[in-house]
C-alpha cells in the first residue's frame, strides 16, 4: 500500500486530498499514467504533466523517480509561496 | 535556524527585535517580509494558503541549512503561514543575520528565491467572481539559476 497526497487545484480535480492504493507502477510517471485512466477527474488532474510536480517521501522527485518500497507519492502543481 | 509554519498572525517587528537580540557576533540582520497583495484591479477578498504539513518544515529547513552552508551566517528564521489571509496581512518572513551584509543579503535573497519554488505552499486568490490559484511565474523558477554557480556568491 502506498498513500497518496493531492494539493491545490490537483486535489480539487481528484476530489480528494489523500487515498491508499496498490499499485504496480514502478516510477512517478507510471503512477501518473495509472492514474489518470482511473476517471474523467484524474484524467483532466493528470493530463498535462508538465504542469504536475511529484513528491516521494517528502522529497521532490522527478518524472522517473523509482517509487519502490515509498511509504507517501504527492502531486501539486508548481509551488507559489513567498 | 529558526522555522516556523503557522496559521496565526505574527508581528513583524517583534519577530525581527527577537531574532536580532538571539544573535552573538552579527553585526548585519537583513530581514524581508511578504505581504498580501490586492489584485492590480483590486477586490481580492482573501487569499487562501495550502501547504503540505511535514514536506514543508522539512523542505525549509534544507534551504535554510544550504544557506547557513554558503555563507557566513549567524542565523536565521523563515516564518510562513498558512490558511486564509486578507489585503495587507504579512504572509511570511525570513531574516539572517551575519558578521557583514553582504552575506546576509545574499542568503535572505536565497532563502526567498528558493522558497518561493522548492517550498511546498500554494496560493488562491479569492474573489467575488470566485477562486483562483495563483499561477507559479517562469521568472521565479529562472531566478534559482543564478545560485547554482558556486562563484557567485555575493558577497
Amino acid at each position: 500500500m502506498i498513500e497518496l497526497r493531492y494539493f491545490a487545484w490537483l486535489r480539487e480535480r481528484v476530489g480528494t486530498g489523500h487515498e491508499r492504493i496498490e499499485t504496480d507502477a514502478r516510477t512517478v510517471a507510471e503512477l501518473m499514467s495509472e492514474l489518470a485512466a482511473r476517471d474523467e477527474g484524474y484524467a483532466l488532474a493528470f493530463s498535462d504533466p508538465s504542469t504536475i510536480r511529484a513528491a516521494v517521501d517528502q522529497e521532490l522527485a522527478d518524472l522517473d523517480a523509482p517509487i519502490e518500497g515509498a511509504r507517501e507519492v504527492a502531486f501539486f502543481p508548481p509551488m507559489t509561496g513567498g | 535556524m529558526d522555522i516556523r509554519v503557522q496559521a496565526g498572525a505574527f508581528d513583524m517587528g517583534a519577530e525581527l527585535n527577537s531574532f536580532a537580540a538571539a544573535q552573538s557576533g552579527a553585526g548585519a540582520v537583513v530581514s524581508f517580509t511578504g505581504i498580501t497583495r490586492d489584485l492590480a484591479e483590486g477586490g481580492l477578498e482573501r487569499m487562501e494558503i495550502e501547504h503540505y504539513p511535514g514536506m514543508t518544515e522539512r523542505a525549509l529547513a534544507e534551504i535554510a541549512a544550504e544557506a547557513e552552508a554558503r555563507w557566513q551566517l549567524a542565523g536565521s528564521l523563515i516564518l510562513h503561514r498558512y490558511g486564509p489571509l486578507t489585503p495587507s496581512d504579512p504572509i511570511m518572513m525570513v531574516a539572517t543575520a551575519a558578521r557583514h551584509r553582504g552575506d546576509a543579503f545574499a542568503a535572505a535573497e536565497y532563502l526567498m528565491d528558493y522558497l518561493k519554488s522548492r517550498a511546498p505552499f500554494w496560493k488562491k486568490e479569492i474573489t467575488q467572481a470566485g477562486a483562483e490559484w495563483v499561477q507559479a511565474k517562469e521568472a521565479d523558477e529562472d531566478a534559482l539559476s543564478r545560485w547554482s554557480d558556486p562563484d557567485e556568491r555575493g558577497s
